[in-house]
């Protein structure tokens, strides 16, 4: 499976983004193999329209769990139409800390 | 000639400066006024009268699910996000979509097509023997300005003395409001934020290559700092309106200054004379 979480940085190590649409990076965990890779956000400076915009490039990477502060309307109807699930990350820790709460079941659900 | 009414600040009084130019000029020749702030007009305010309204509408693509192939280059070329192509549809968010057709061009396929969506109204009245007022009005909940202001000034495209009333702001209504305009009347107040708010202002219009004079309006007498920013930048204070509770209670019973008090009449044709100077004419 595939886990997008929204980050400030291109590491496990760096700060966990809150917004959805113009998150820097966007790391993408694969939990079979434990890998990674960061994608740069080309939309984050955008003018509008970032979150469906940003909601595709997770389709295209065959995304299933997304890892967020904060998703916008658009963002949301797109993610839900596409039938990927949303947990809410708020702590303002890092990436990897995002990963061991969603890994311990402790994020709340909200699509 | 056309005339543009912008303040950069909110509330400064171009509304009035705009009412009273063009109430004044209607009496020795045939005036347009134009509210181009489609987001909230209010030149309507000063004469009521009875309207004819016309729709503005714009294209928004219809995508033929049968035909489409959900190939995904509409959605790669929409710069605006309204299209996001996923397996088995295509989304759509109409709120996004800037018209531009793009969508219909790229799809290799022709699964798209255009159809007409109503985003606001253009009103036309004549509200005195040579005035004729054009209003934009932008329907509540939809984001697109600039398709309304360029109706309303289009109606108005063939007539010879035209005056734009601008939203406040410096972005794209205010630009589209300006565009082609001959010269600009910048309406300020002296204080720091009206000062804030006219150097904003003063970038666009020199960007835009439109000449522009000022304003001062509600002056308290106290106006020096405007007054080095002017000389500063090269700006003609045209005419100074002071603050005044007896102009204000005109105001607020949606009357007109130059109306109730002729006496003004000479300062708004001097204003307009001076207009005439920055357009380069006689």
């Amino acid at each position: 499976m595939k886990i997008c979480i929204t980050s400030q940085g291109s590491t496990l190590d760096a700060l966990a983004e809150e917004r959805f649409g113009r998150a820097p990076f966007f790391i993408i965990i694969d939990t079979e193999t434990g890998s990674f890779e960061a994608l740069e956000n080309q939309f984050a400076g955008g003018s509008g329209g970032v979150g469906p915009k940003a909601a595709q490039i997770l389709i295209t990477h065959k995304v299933e769990v997304l890892v967020s502060g904060m998703v916008g309307g658009n963002a949301r109807e797109v993610l839900q139409a596409a039938g990927m699930h949303l947990y809410v990350y708020r702590a303002g820790g890092t990436v990897r800390d995002a990963l061991e709460q969603f890994n311990k079941k402790n994020l709340e659900r909200v699509a | 000639m056309k005339i543009a009414v912008a303040s950069g600040k909110g509330g400064t009084g171009k509304t009035m400066v705009a009412a009273n130019l063009a109430f004044t000029l209607s009496r020795t020749c045939q005036v347009t006024l134009v509210d181009c702030d489609v987001e909230e007009p209010n030149l309507h305010l000063f004469f009521p009268s009875p309207v004819t309204v016309t729709d503005v509408n714009i294209a928004v693509p219809v995508i033929d699910e049968k035909t489409c192939d959900r190939c995904g280059m509409c959605g790669e070329f929409c710069q605006y996000g309204a299209l996001t192509v996923l397996r088995d549809r295509v989304l759509f968010f109409p709120e996004l979509c800037h018209s531009c057709g793009g969508c219909t061009l790229v799809c290799p396929k022709n699964a798209i097509h255009e159809v007409p969506k109503r985003i606001g109204a253009v009103t036309f009245a004549t509200v005195l023997p040579h005035l004729n007022l054009i209003t934009g009005y932008l329907d509540a909940g939809n984001p697109h300005a600039v398709p309304v202001i360029r109706a309303a000034k289009k109606m108005a495209e063939n007539d010879n003395l035209v005056i734009c009333d601008a939203s406040p702001g410096t972005s794209c209504p205010v630009v589209e409001t300006l565009e082609n305009c001959d010269a600009c009347i910048l309406v300020t107040e002296s204080t720091p934020f009206g000062r804030h708010d006219l150097a904003l202002a003063v970038d666009v219009t020199e960007r835009l290559g439109i000449p522009a004079g000022v304003v001062i309006n509600r002056s308290d007498g106290q106006d020096q700092e405007t007054l080095d920013f002017c000389a500063n930048h090269d700006l003609d204070v045209m005419i100074t309106i002071p603050f005044d509770r007896r102009i204000a209670a005109i105001q607020s019973k949606g009357d007109l200054l130059c109306r109730v008090r002729p006496e003004w009449q000479k300062t708004f044709c001097s204003l307009f004379d001076k207009c005439r100077t920055l357009a380069g004419g006689d």
